[in-house]
Protein backbone atom coordinates (compact mmCIF):
# COMPACT_ATOMS: atom_id res chain seq x y z
CA UNK A 1 0.00 0.00 0.00
CA UNK A 2 1.72 3.50 -1.31
CA UNK A 3 -0.46 5.28 1.47
CA UNK A 4 2.33 7.98 2.12
CA UNK A 5 0.63 8.65 5.80
CA UNK A 6 1.78 5.03 6.63
CA UNK A 7 5.16 3.76 6.21
CA UNK A 8 4.88 0.19 7.84
CA UNK A 9 1.77 -2.66 7.83
CA UNK A 10 3.42 -4.28 10.55
CA UNK A 11 0.31 -5.15 12.42
CA UNK A 12 -1.90 -6.42 9.29
CA UNK A 13 1.13 -8.50 8.29
CA UNK A 14 1.85 -10.07 11.46
CA UNK A 15 -1.91 -11.02 11.38
CA UNK A 16 -1.62 -12.69 7.62
CA UNK A 17 1.64 -14.15 8.33
CA UNK A 18 0.48 -15.86 11.42
CA UNK A 19 -1.07 -18.81 10.18
CA UNK A 20 2.03 -19.61 7.90
CA UNK A 21 4.13 -18.91 10.21
CA UNK A 22 2.92 -21.45 12.84
CA UNK A 23 2.88 -24.42 10.67
CA UNK A 24 5.79 -23.57 9.44
CA UNK A 25 7.46 -23.32 12.74
CA UNK A 26 5.64 -26.42 14.12
CA UNK A 27 6.39 -28.93 10.90
CA UNK A 28 9.28 -27.39 8.98
CA UNK A 29 12.01 -25.00 10.93
CA UNK A 30 11.29 -27.34 14.02
CA UNK A 31 11.65 -30.71 12.82
CA UNK A 32 14.33 -29.82 10.66
CA UNK A 33 16.79 -27.85 13.65
CA UNK A 34 15.59 -31.14 15.89
CA UNK A 35 16.96 -33.19 13.42
CA UNK A 36 20.23 -31.73 12.95
CA UNK A 37 20.13 -32.50 17.06
CA UNK A 38 19.25 -35.91 16.22
CA UNK A 39 22.26 -36.87 13.65
CA UNK A 40 24.55 -36.06 16.34
CA UNK A 41 23.27 -38.86 18.44
CA UNK A 42 22.73 -42.48 18.45
CA UNK A 43 18.83 -41.72 18.89
CA UNK A 44 16.80 -43.52 21.51
CA UNK A 45 13.22 -43.54 20.22
CA UNK A 46 11.69 -44.30 22.99
CA UNK A 47 13.75 -42.88 25.56
CA UNK A 48 14.79 -39.98 24.18
CA UNK A 49 16.98 -38.68 27.21
CA UNK A 50 18.83 -41.95 26.86
CA UNK A 51 20.51 -41.24 23.54
CA UNK A 52 24.03 -41.29 23.72
CA UNK A 53 26.42 -38.01 22.00
CA UNK A 54 28.59 -39.39 18.78
CA UNK A 55 29.35 -36.05 17.34
CA UNK A 56 30.20 -36.80 13.52
CA UNK A 57 30.12 -40.39 13.89
CA UNK A 58 26.47 -40.82 11.93
CA UNK A 59 28.24 -38.70 9.74
CA UNK A 60 31.72 -40.55 9.19
CA UNK A 61 29.39 -43.78 9.33
CA UNK A 62 27.69 -42.41 6.42
CA UNK A 63 30.55 -41.13 3.93
CA UNK A 64 32.40 -44.55 4.71
CA UNK A 65 29.62 -47.13 4.36
CA UNK A 66 29.81 -48.67 0.54
CA UNK A 67 25.92 -49.01 0.45
CA UNK A 68 25.36 -44.99 1.12
CA UNK A 69 28.39 -44.64 -1.76
CA UNK A 70 26.42 -46.77 -3.73
CA UNK A 71 22.96 -45.09 -3.13
CA UNK A 72 24.80 -41.93 -3.96
CA UNK A 73 25.91 -43.32 -7.17
CA UNK A 74 22.42 -44.65 -8.39
CA UNK A 75 20.97 -40.84 -7.18
CA UNK A 76 23.53 -38.78 -9.08
CA UNK A 77 23.28 -40.96 -12.25
CA UNK A 78 19.21 -40.57 -11.87
CA UNK A 79 19.33 -37.38 -11.46
CA UNK A 80 21.88 -36.50 -14.48
CA UNK A 81 20.25 -38.42 -17.04
CA UNK A 82 16.40 -37.84 -16.42
CA UNK A 83 16.92 -34.02 -15.77
CA UNK A 84 18.48 -33.42 -19.09
CA UNK A 85 16.21 -36.05 -20.96
CA UNK A 86 13.11 -34.26 -20.08
CA UNK A 87 14.92 -30.47 -20.46
CA UNK A 88 15.55 -31.45 -24.23
CA UNK A 89 12.06 -33.71 -24.63
CA UNK A 90 10.46 -30.86 -22.78
CA UNK A 91 11.62 -28.16 -25.20
CA UNK A 92 10.55 -29.89 -28.04
CA UNK A 93 7.06 -30.75 -27.02
CA UNK A 94 6.50 -27.23 -26.12
CA UNK A 95 8.24 -25.72 -28.83
CA UNK A 96 5.44 -27.83 -31.26
CA UNK A 97 2.71 -26.95 -28.95
CA UNK A 98 3.19 -23.48 -29.27
CA UNK A 99 2.12 -23.51 -32.78
CA UNK A 100 -1.30 -22.55 -34.36
CA UNK A 101 -1.75 -26.59 -34.77
CA UNK A 102 -5.42 -28.27 -34.60
CA UNK A 103 -6.25 -29.96 -32.05
CA UNK A 104 -3.62 -28.22 -29.74
CA UNK A 105 -5.42 -27.86 -26.30
CA UNK A 106 -6.23 -31.88 -26.76
CA UNK A 107 -2.20 -32.43 -27.24
CA UNK A 108 -1.72 -30.34 -23.89
CA UNK A 109 -4.03 -32.30 -21.82
CA UNK A 110 -2.51 -35.66 -23.14
CA UNK A 111 1.06 -34.81 -22.83
CA UNK A 112 0.13 -33.81 -19.14
CA UNK A 113 -2.01 -36.78 -18.39
CA UNK A 114 1.01 -39.20 -16.99
CA UNK A 115 1.77 -35.84 -14.97
CA UNK A 116 -1.23 -35.94 -12.67
CA UNK A 117 -0.89 -39.97 -12.20
CA UNK A 118 0.03 -40.71 -8.95
CA UNK A 119 3.96 -41.98 -8.14
CA UNK A 120 2.44 -45.30 -6.75
CA UNK A 121 0.33 -45.96 -9.34
CA UNK A 122 2.53 -45.63 -11.88
CA UNK A 123 5.87 -47.61 -10.66
CA UNK A 124 3.31 -50.53 -10.17
CA UNK A 125 2.52 -50.26 -13.91
CA UNK A 126 6.01 -49.92 -14.69
CA UNK A 127 6.77 -52.57 -12.53
CA UNK A 128 4.11 -54.75 -14.29
CA UNK A 129 5.15 -53.68 -17.94
CA UNK A 130 9.22 -54.49 -17.19
CA UNK A 131 7.61 -57.84 -15.66
CA UNK A 132 10.84 -60.59 -16.64
CA UNK A 133 8.61 -63.33 -17.86
CA UNK A 134 5.37 -62.02 -19.87
CA UNK A 135 6.38 -58.16 -19.50
CA UNK A 136 5.06 -56.04 -22.50
CA UNK A 137 8.50 -54.46 -23.01
CA UNK A 138 10.52 -57.38 -23.08
CA UNK A 139 7.58 -58.74 -25.57
CA UNK A 140 8.26 -55.74 -27.60
CA UNK A 141 12.29 -56.12 -27.42
CA UNK A 142 12.16 -59.47 -28.16
CA UNK A 143 9.54 -60.78 -30.34
CA UNK A 144 8.49 -57.87 -31.81
CA UNK A 145 12.06 -55.37 -32.66
CA UNK A 146 13.84 -58.52 -32.18
CA UNK A 147 16.82 -56.53 -30.77
CA UNK A 148 17.16 -58.84 -27.56
CA UNK A 149 17.91 -62.77 -28.02
CA UNK A 150 15.77 -63.32 -24.57
CA UNK A 151 14.02 -62.09 -21.79
CA UNK A 152 15.55 -59.65 -19.40
CA UNK A 153 15.31 -59.98 -15.98
CA UNK A 154 14.62 -56.14 -15.28
CA UNK A 155 14.90 -56.14 -11.74
CA UNK A 156 17.45 -58.73 -10.48
CA UNK A 157 19.88 -56.98 -12.22
CA UNK A 158 21.94 -54.05 -10.02
CA UNK A 159 21.96 -51.48 -13.09
CA UNK A 160 19.27 -52.99 -15.53
CA UNK A 161 16.47 -52.25 -12.54
CA UNK A 162 17.51 -48.45 -12.93
CA UNK A 163 16.33 -48.66 -16.34
CA UNK A 164 12.71 -48.49 -15.97
CA UNK A 165 12.97 -46.29 -12.56
CA UNK A 166 14.46 -43.51 -15.10
CA UNK A 167 12.47 -44.13 -17.78
CA UNK A 168 9.18 -43.88 -15.92
CA UNK A 169 10.33 -40.26 -14.53
CA UNK A 170 11.11 -38.84 -17.91
CA UNK A 171 7.73 -40.58 -19.05
CA UNK A 172 6.08 -38.93 -16.15
CA UNK A 173 7.81 -35.51 -16.17
CA UNK A 174 8.15 -34.24 -19.46
CA UNK A 175 4.43 -33.11 -19.55
CA UNK A 176 5.48 -30.82 -16.41
CA UNK A 177 8.73 -29.36 -18.28
CA UNK A 178 6.93 -28.88 -21.35
CA UNK A 179 4.35 -27.02 -19.93
CA UNK A 180 6.53 -24.79 -18.00
CA UNK A 181 8.53 -24.05 -21.07
CA UNK A 182 4.93 -23.07 -22.72
CA UNK A 183 4.60 -20.44 -20.37
CA UNK A 184 8.14 -19.37 -21.38
CA UNK A 185 7.61 -19.02 -24.49
CA UNK A 186 4.58 -17.01 -24.44
CA UNK A 187 5.77 -14.43 -22.79
CA UNK A 188 8.30 -13.75 -25.32
CA UNK A 189 6.95 -10.91 -27.47
CA UNK A 190 5.51 -11.61 -31.13
CA UNK A 191 7.37 -8.60 -32.09
CA UNK A 192 10.78 -10.19 -31.46
CA UNK A 193 9.99 -12.13 -34.05
CA UNK A 194 8.14 -10.42 -36.72
CA UNK A 195 11.38 -8.15 -36.78
CA UNK A 196 13.80 -11.18 -37.41
CA UNK A 197 11.51 -12.43 -40.11
CA UNK A 198 11.72 -9.08 -41.60
CA UNK A 199 15.73 -8.88 -41.47
CA UNK A 200 15.24 -12.66 -43.34
CA UNK A 201 16.33 -15.26 -40.05
CA UNK A 202 15.59 -18.72 -40.52
CA UNK A 203 13.46 -20.79 -38.07
CA UNK A 204 17.01 -21.99 -36.39
CA UNK A 205 18.53 -18.81 -36.34
CA UNK A 206 15.52 -17.34 -34.51
CA UNK A 207 15.44 -20.35 -32.28
CA UNK A 208 18.65 -19.52 -31.78
CA UNK A 209 19.26 -15.78 -30.94
CA UNK A 210 15.77 -15.47 -29.47
CA UNK A 211 14.21 -18.15 -28.14
CA UNK A 212 16.46 -19.92 -26.46
CA UNK A 213 18.84 -16.60 -24.50
CA UNK A 214 15.00 -15.68 -23.46
CA UNK A 215 14.25 -18.97 -22.07
CA UNK A 216 17.07 -18.72 -19.67
CA UNK A 217 15.31 -17.73 -16.77
CA UNK A 218 12.68 -20.53 -17.44
CA UNK A 219 15.16 -23.91 -18.34
CA UNK A 220 17.02 -22.42 -14.60
CA UNK A 221 13.73 -22.59 -12.74
CA UNK A 222 12.96 -25.64 -14.06
CA UNK A 223 17.15 -27.25 -13.55
CA UNK A 224 16.67 -25.95 -9.69
CA UNK A 225 13.50 -28.13 -9.20
CA UNK A 226 14.07 -30.76 -11.64
CA UNK A 227 17.29 -31.28 -9.70
CA UNK A 228 15.49 -31.40 -6.54
CA UNK A 229 13.01 -33.62 -7.29
CA UNK A 230 15.93 -36.28 -8.61
CA UNK A 231 17.93 -36.24 -5.42
CA UNK A 232 15.20 -36.92 -3.19
CA UNK A 233 13.57 -39.91 -6.12
CA UNK A 234 11.65 -42.39 -3.28
CA UNK A 235 8.66 -43.53 -4.06
CA UNK A 236 9.75 -45.06 -7.71
CA UNK A 237 13.09 -47.06 -6.23
CA UNK A 238 11.29 -48.13 -3.03
CA UNK A 239 8.50 -49.52 -4.78
CA UNK A 240 10.41 -50.86 -8.12
CA UNK A 241 13.30 -52.31 -5.44
CA UNK A 242 11.78 -52.97 -2.71
CA UNK A 243 13.90 -51.02 -0.83
CA UNK A 244 17.56 -51.67 -2.39
CA UNK A 245 17.08 -55.25 -3.84
CA UNK A 246 19.01 -56.81 -4.71
CA UNK A 247 21.63 -56.47 -2.22
CA UNK A 248 21.03 -53.23 -1.11
CA UNK A 249 22.88 -52.03 -4.82
CA UNK A 250 19.87 -50.19 -5.86
CA UNK A 251 18.89 -47.53 -3.06
CA UNK A 252 18.72 -44.28 -3.44
CA UNK A 253 19.93 -42.01 -1.04
CA UNK A 254 16.12 -41.69 0.48
CA UNK A 255 15.17 -45.21 0.45
CA UNK A 256 18.34 -46.08 2.68
CA UNK A 257 17.32 -43.13 4.87
CA UNK A 258 13.97 -44.37 5.31
CA UNK A 259 15.14 -48.12 5.89
CA UNK A 260 18.27 -47.06 8.14
CA UNK A 261 15.56 -45.00 10.15
CA UNK A 262 12.19 -47.36 10.21
CA UNK A 263 13.43 -50.66 9.53
CA UNK A 264 16.78 -50.61 11.72
CA UNK A 265 15.38 -47.47 13.85
CA UNK A 266 18.82 -45.83 13.25
CA UNK A 267 16.76 -42.51 13.65
CA UNK A 268 20.38 -40.78 14.43
CA UNK A 269 22.10 -42.35 11.43
CA UNK A 270 18.69 -41.88 9.06
CA UNK A 271 19.04 -37.82 10.37
CA UNK A 272 22.63 -37.91 9.27
CA UNK A 273 22.10 -39.32 5.85
CA UNK A 274 19.17 -36.28 4.95
CA UNK A 275 21.29 -33.39 6.60
CA UNK A 276 24.06 -34.72 3.97
CA UNK A 277 21.28 -34.88 0.82
CA UNK A 278 19.80 -31.49 2.05
CA UNK A 279 23.70 -29.87 2.10
CA UNK A 280 24.07 -31.34 -1.20
CA UNK A 281 21.06 -30.00 -2.74
CA UNK A 282 21.45 -26.52 -1.04
CA UNK A 283 24.87 -26.32 -2.43
CA UNK A 284 24.01 -27.45 -5.67
CA UNK A 285 20.63 -24.90 -5.81
CA UNK A 286 22.99 -22.16 -5.33
CA UNK A 287 25.58 -22.89 -8.00
CA UNK A 288 22.68 -23.36 -10.20
CA UNK A 289 21.48 -19.47 -9.08
CA UNK A 290 24.57 -18.03 -9.46
CA UNK A 291 24.59 -19.40 -13.05
CA UNK A 292 21.35 -17.64 -13.30
CA UNK A 293 22.60 -14.54 -12.51
CA UNK A 294 25.58 -14.81 -14.49
CA UNK A 295 23.58 -16.01 -17.41
CA UNK A 296 21.60 -13.02 -16.85
CA UNK A 297 24.39 -9.96 -16.43
CA UNK B 1 6.62 -26.42 -54.37
CA UNK B 2 5.30 -22.59 -53.69
CA UNK B 3 5.22 -21.31 -49.88
CA UNK B 4 1.80 -22.82 -49.07
CA UNK B 5 2.31 -26.19 -49.42
CA UNK B 6 5.52 -25.95 -47.66
CA UNK B 7 3.44 -24.26 -45.06
CA UNK B 8 0.87 -27.05 -45.08
CA UNK B 9 3.72 -29.74 -45.03
CA UNK B 10 5.47 -27.85 -42.33
CA UNK B 11 2.41 -28.83 -40.36
CA UNK B 12 1.69 -32.17 -41.30
CA UNK B 13 5.15 -32.99 -39.79
CA UNK B 14 4.68 -31.58 -36.79
CA UNK B 15 1.31 -32.67 -36.21
CA UNK B 16 2.93 -36.61 -36.94
CA UNK B 17 5.83 -36.28 -34.59
CA UNK B 18 3.22 -35.29 -31.87
CA UNK B 19 0.78 -37.85 -32.57
CA UNK B 20 4.09 -40.45 -32.37
CA UNK B 21 4.94 -38.98 -29.09
CA UNK B 22 1.43 -38.98 -27.81
CA UNK B 23 1.56 -42.60 -28.45
CA UNK B 24 4.45 -43.13 -26.42
CA UNK B 25 2.66 -41.15 -24.15
CA UNK B 26 -0.41 -42.75 -23.52
CA UNK B 27 0.42 -46.55 -24.15
CA UNK B 28 1.45 -47.18 -20.38
CA UNK B 29 -1.72 -45.90 -19.79
CA UNK B 30 -3.69 -47.49 -22.23
CA UNK B 31 -1.72 -50.48 -20.93
CA UNK B 32 -2.95 -50.38 -17.75
CA UNK B 33 -6.42 -49.47 -18.62
CA UNK B 34 -6.56 -52.69 -20.83
CA UNK B 35 -5.12 -55.09 -18.10
CA UNK B 36 -7.80 -53.98 -15.74
CA UNK B 37 -10.72 -55.48 -17.84
CA UNK B 38 -8.56 -58.97 -18.77
CA UNK B 39 -9.29 -61.91 -16.74
CA UNK B 40 -6.64 -63.00 -14.27
CA UNK B 41 -5.91 -65.59 -16.99
CA UNK B 42 -4.71 -63.42 -19.55
CA UNK B 43 -2.60 -61.36 -17.15
CA UNK B 44 0.50 -62.98 -18.40
CA UNK B 45 -0.56 -64.68 -22.11
CA UNK B 46 1.62 -64.50 -24.49
CA UNK B 47 1.76 -62.27 -26.80
CA UNK B 48 0.47 -59.42 -24.34
CA UNK B 49 -2.21 -57.97 -26.29
CA UNK B 50 -3.29 -54.72 -26.65
CA UNK B 51 -6.84 -55.28 -27.10
CA UNK B 52 -8.13 -58.12 -24.99
CA UNK B 53 -10.21 -60.88 -26.57
CA UNK B 54 -12.22 -61.17 -23.47
CA UNK B 55 -13.55 -58.22 -21.49
CA UNK B 56 -14.70 -58.63 -17.91
CA UNK B 57 -15.52 -56.14 -14.93
CA UNK B 58 -14.61 -58.73 -12.56
CA UNK B 59 -10.96 -57.04 -11.26
CA UNK B 60 -13.67 -53.73 -10.58
CA UNK B 61 -15.69 -55.69 -8.75
CA UNK B 62 -13.42 -57.69 -6.54
CA UNK B 63 -11.06 -54.28 -5.74
CA UNK B 64 -13.86 -52.34 -4.99
CA UNK B 65 -15.54 -54.54 -2.83
CA UNK B 66 -12.31 -55.47 -1.42
CA UNK B 67 -10.48 -54.10 1.74
CA UNK B 68 -12.64 -51.07 2.81
CA UNK B 69 -12.16 -49.43 -0.49
CA UNK B 70 -14.76 -46.92 -0.11
CA UNK B 71 -13.14 -46.15 2.96
CA UNK B 72 -9.76 -45.10 1.77
CA UNK B 73 -11.46 -43.29 -1.07
CA UNK B 74 -13.25 -41.20 1.57
CA UNK B 75 -10.03 -40.49 3.77
CA UNK B 76 -8.01 -39.39 0.62
CA UNK B 77 -10.84 -36.79 -0.65
CA UNK B 78 -11.39 -35.13 2.77
CA UNK B 79 -7.67 -34.95 3.74
CA UNK B 80 -7.11 -33.60 -0.12
CA UNK B 81 -9.62 -31.48 -0.15
CA UNK B 82 -8.52 -29.45 3.64
CA UNK B 83 -4.95 -29.53 2.83
CA UNK B 84 -5.97 -27.84 -0.57
CA UNK B 85 -8.22 -25.58 0.49
CA UNK B 86 -6.31 -24.79 3.89
CA UNK B 87 -3.01 -24.11 1.47
CA UNK B 88 -5.04 -21.66 -0.94
CA UNK B 89 -5.49 -20.08 2.18
CA UNK B 90 -2.62 -19.96 4.27
CA UNK B 91 -0.36 -19.25 1.17
CA UNK B 92 -2.40 -16.65 -0.28
CA UNK B 93 -2.43 -14.70 2.49
CA UNK B 94 1.55 -15.15 2.97
CA UNK B 95 2.06 -14.17 -0.75
CA UNK B 96 -0.38 -11.15 0.05
CA UNK B 97 2.00 -9.96 2.60
CA UNK B 98 5.22 -10.48 0.76
CA UNK B 99 3.25 -9.02 -2.66
CA UNK B 100 1.73 -5.42 -0.94
CA UNK B 101 2.68 -5.16 2.38
CA UNK B 102 5.56 -3.22 3.84
CA UNK B 103 7.38 -3.55 7.00
CA UNK B 104 11.74 -4.22 8.01
CA UNK B 105 12.32 -7.54 7.76
CA UNK B 106 10.13 -8.81 5.48
CA UNK B 107 12.69 -9.58 2.70
CA UNK B 108 14.21 -12.31 5.34
CA UNK B 109 10.83 -13.81 6.59
CA UNK B 110 10.54 -14.34 2.82
CA UNK B 111 13.85 -16.31 2.24
CA UNK B 112 13.11 -18.28 5.11
CA UNK B 113 10.25 -19.59 3.89
CA UNK B 114 11.95 -20.25 0.73
CA UNK B 115 14.12 -22.89 2.53
CA UNK B 116 10.92 -24.94 2.56
CA UNK B 117 11.47 -25.40 -1.59
CA UNK B 118 14.97 -26.63 -0.94
CA UNK B 119 14.39 -29.18 1.67
CA UNK B 120 13.60 -32.78 0.89
CA UNK B 121 10.24 -33.42 2.47
CA UNK B 122 11.36 -37.09 3.28
CA UNK B 123 14.25 -35.69 5.48
CA UNK B 124 11.50 -33.69 7.61
CA UNK B 125 10.03 -37.64 8.15
CA UNK B 126 12.16 -38.53 11.45
CA UNK B 127 11.97 -35.04 13.01
CA UNK B 128 8.01 -34.27 12.09
CA UNK B 129 6.97 -38.24 13.37
CA UNK B 130 8.79 -37.71 16.75
CA UNK B 131 6.61 -33.98 16.68
CA UNK B 132 3.18 -35.59 15.36
CA UNK B 133 4.13 -38.47 18.79
CA UNK B 134 4.00 -35.12 20.72
CA UNK B 135 0.74 -33.69 19.37
CA UNK B 136 -1.14 -37.02 18.80
CA UNK B 137 -1.21 -36.19 15.46
CA UNK B 138 -1.06 -39.84 14.00
CA UNK B 139 -4.15 -38.94 12.18
CA UNK B 140 -5.73 -37.08 9.00
CA UNK B 141 -5.41 -34.29 11.08
CA UNK B 142 -1.48 -35.05 10.96
CA UNK B 143 -1.73 -35.79 7.13
CA UNK B 144 -3.57 -32.34 6.57
CA UNK B 145 -1.24 -30.00 8.40
CA UNK B 146 2.05 -31.61 7.21
CA UNK B 147 1.09 -31.68 3.60
CA UNK B 148 -0.47 -27.77 3.74
CA UNK B 149 3.26 -26.93 5.86
CA UNK B 150 4.81 -29.02 2.84
CA UNK B 151 3.16 -26.71 -0.05
CA UNK B 152 3.66 -23.10 1.72
CA UNK B 153 6.77 -22.30 0.49
CA UNK B 154 6.31 -23.06 -3.20
CA UNK B 155 2.40 -22.02 -3.97
CA UNK B 156 3.42 -18.39 -1.63
CA UNK B 157 6.50 -18.36 -3.90
CA UNK B 158 3.64 -18.60 -7.21
CA UNK B 159 1.15 -16.83 -5.71
CA UNK B 160 3.59 -13.85 -4.66
CA UNK B 161 4.40 -13.52 -8.77
CA UNK B 162 0.61 -13.42 -8.94
CA UNK B 163 -0.89 -10.76 -6.60
CA UNK B 164 2.52 -8.90 -7.85
CA UNK B 165 0.75 -8.17 -11.16
CA UNK B 166 -2.83 -6.92 -10.14
CA UNK B 167 -3.15 -3.11 -10.85
CA UNK B 168 -2.49 -1.17 -8.00
CA UNK B 169 -4.83 1.59 -8.72
CA UNK B 170 -7.28 -0.75 -7.70
CA UNK B 171 -6.53 -1.02 -4.06
CA UNK B 172 -6.33 2.97 -4.12
CA UNK B 173 -9.87 2.77 -4.53
CA UNK B 174 -10.53 0.66 -2.13
CA UNK B 175 -8.02 2.40 0.51
CA UNK B 176 -9.82 5.55 -0.16
CA UNK B 177 -13.40 4.35 -0.05
CA UNK B 178 -12.17 2.95 3.72
CA UNK B 179 -11.22 -0.36 3.17
CA UNK B 180 -8.54 -1.92 5.31
CA UNK B 181 -5.86 -5.06 4.10
CA UNK B 182 -8.30 -7.46 4.13
CA UNK B 183 -11.06 -5.86 2.16
CA UNK B 184 -8.07 -5.22 -0.62
CA UNK B 185 -6.94 -8.70 0.25
CA UNK B 186 -10.39 -10.65 0.11
CA UNK B 187 -12.38 -8.45 -2.48
CA UNK B 188 -9.78 -7.51 -4.38
CA UNK B 189 -6.97 -9.60 -4.96
CA UNK B 190 -8.10 -13.14 -4.97
CA UNK B 191 -10.80 -12.87 -7.26
CA UNK B 192 -8.13 -11.28 -9.80
CA UNK B 193 -5.67 -14.45 -9.28
CA UNK B 194 -7.68 -16.72 -10.44
CA UNK B 195 -5.36 -18.63 -12.81
CA UNK B 196 -2.81 -18.40 -10.45
CA UNK B 197 -5.07 -19.79 -7.84
CA UNK B 198 -6.23 -22.62 -10.67
CA UNK B 199 -2.25 -23.80 -10.61
CA UNK B 200 -2.06 -23.77 -6.93
CA UNK B 201 -5.23 -25.89 -6.61
CA UNK B 202 -3.96 -28.54 -9.34
CA UNK B 203 -0.45 -28.75 -7.44
CA UNK B 204 -1.39 -28.69 -4.25
CA UNK B 205 -4.65 -31.22 -4.92
CA UNK B 206 -2.38 -33.81 -6.88
CA UNK B 207 0.39 -33.72 -4.29
CA UNK B 208 -2.12 -34.45 -0.87
CA UNK B 209 -4.11 -37.53 -3.39
CA UNK B 210 -0.88 -39.33 -3.70
CA UNK B 211 1.74 -38.63 -1.12
CA UNK B 212 3.18 -41.81 0.18
CA UNK B 213 6.00 -41.48 2.32
CA UNK B 214 4.33 -39.64 5.37
CA UNK B 215 1.47 -41.27 5.12
CA UNK B 216 2.64 -44.59 5.25
CA UNK B 217 5.00 -43.61 8.56
CA UNK B 218 2.51 -41.46 9.99
CA UNK B 219 -1.19 -43.70 10.03
CA UNK B 220 -0.91 -46.84 11.76
CA UNK B 221 -4.80 -47.64 12.04
CA UNK B 222 -6.13 -49.14 8.93
CA UNK B 223 -9.58 -47.61 9.00
CA UNK B 224 -7.38 -44.35 8.25
CA UNK B 225 -5.35 -45.49 5.47
CA UNK B 226 -5.46 -42.82 1.97
CA UNK B 227 -5.32 -44.84 -1.19
CA UNK B 228 -1.75 -44.48 -2.01
CA UNK B 229 -0.54 -47.12 1.08
CA UNK B 230 -3.44 -48.98 0.35
CA UNK B 231 -2.76 -49.20 -2.99
CA UNK B 232 0.75 -50.09 -2.07
CA UNK B 233 -0.24 -52.73 0.15
CA UNK B 234 -2.59 -54.12 -1.83
CA UNK B 235 -0.50 -55.07 -4.92
CA UNK B 236 2.63 -56.52 -2.07
CA UNK B 237 -0.58 -58.78 -0.83
CA UNK B 238 -2.04 -60.05 -4.07
CA UNK B 239 1.33 -59.56 -5.97
CA UNK B 240 -0.10 -61.40 -9.85
CA UNK B 241 -3.57 -59.68 -9.27
CA UNK B 242 -2.44 -57.01 -11.87
CA UNK B 243 -6.25 -56.42 -13.13
CA UNK B 244 -7.17 -55.80 -9.91
CA UNK B 245 -4.23 -53.33 -8.98
CA UNK B 246 -4.97 -51.39 -11.69
CA UNK B 247 -8.75 -51.54 -11.44
CA UNK B 248 -8.15 -49.85 -8.13
CA UNK B 249 -5.82 -47.29 -9.47
CA UNK B 250 -7.76 -46.24 -12.48
CA UNK B 251 -10.46 -45.53 -9.91
CA UNK B 252 -8.30 -43.45 -7.72
CA UNK B 253 -7.13 -41.59 -10.93
CA UNK B 254 -10.34 -39.97 -11.41
CA UNK B 255 -10.88 -37.60 -8.91
CA UNK B 256 -7.53 -36.00 -10.09
CA UNK B 257 -8.53 -36.17 -13.56
CA UNK B 258 -11.64 -34.02 -12.78
CA UNK B 259 -9.70 -31.50 -10.47
CA UNK B 260 -7.44 -31.47 -13.64
CA UNK B 261 -9.97 -30.82 -16.26
CA UNK B 262 -11.68 -28.46 -14.57
CA UNK B 263 -8.81 -26.14 -13.47
CA UNK B 264 -6.00 -26.81 -16.72
CA UNK B 265 -8.70 -23.99 -18.38
CA UNK B 266 -6.49 -21.62 -16.65
CA UNK B 267 -3.21 -23.61 -16.74
CA UNK B 268 -0.65 -22.17 -18.77
CA UNK B 269 -2.42 -18.95 -18.34
CA UNK B 270 -1.87 -19.26 -15.00
CA UNK B 271 1.85 -20.35 -15.09
CA UNK B 272 2.82 -17.32 -16.62
CA UNK B 273 1.16 -15.18 -14.43
CA UNK B 274 3.33 -16.98 -11.67
CA UNK B 275 6.38 -15.48 -13.06
CA UNK B 276 8.04 -17.96 -13.63
CA UNK B 277 7.81 -16.78 -17.14
CA UNK B 278 11.06 -15.76 -18.84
Amino acid sequence: MRNKGRSSDLIPALIFLLPGLILFALFFLGPMLYSLQISFFEWKIVHPERSIFVGFGNYQHALSDPIFRRAVLNTLAYTAITVVIKLILGLCVALLLNQPLPGRTFFRVAYYLPVITSWVIVSLLFEYMFNGQAGLVNYILKDFLRIIPKDILWFADEYLTLVPIILLDIWKGIGWAAIIFLAGLQAIPAELYEAARVDGADSVTQLRYITWPLLGPTTVFLVVVLVIGGLNAYVPFQLMTNGGDPLDLTHSVLTLMYEATFGRLDFGYGAAISYLLTGFVFIVSLIELRLMKQQAA
Amino acid sequence: MNRKTQKNFDKLFKLIILTLGLGLVLLPIWYMIITSFKPQTMIFELPPRLWPQIWTLKNYIAALGKDKFDLYFLNSAKVAIISTLLTVLVSSMLAFVFARLRFRGKETIFYIFLLGMMVPPVMLIIPQFIVAKWLNLFNHTGLILVYTTMNISMQTFLLRGVFENVPRDLEEAALIDGGGPWTIFWRIILPLSWPGISVVIINTFLYSWEEFAWANVAIKNSSQRTLPIAIALFQSEHLTEWGQVFAASLVALVPVLIIFIIFQRHFVQGISTTGLKG
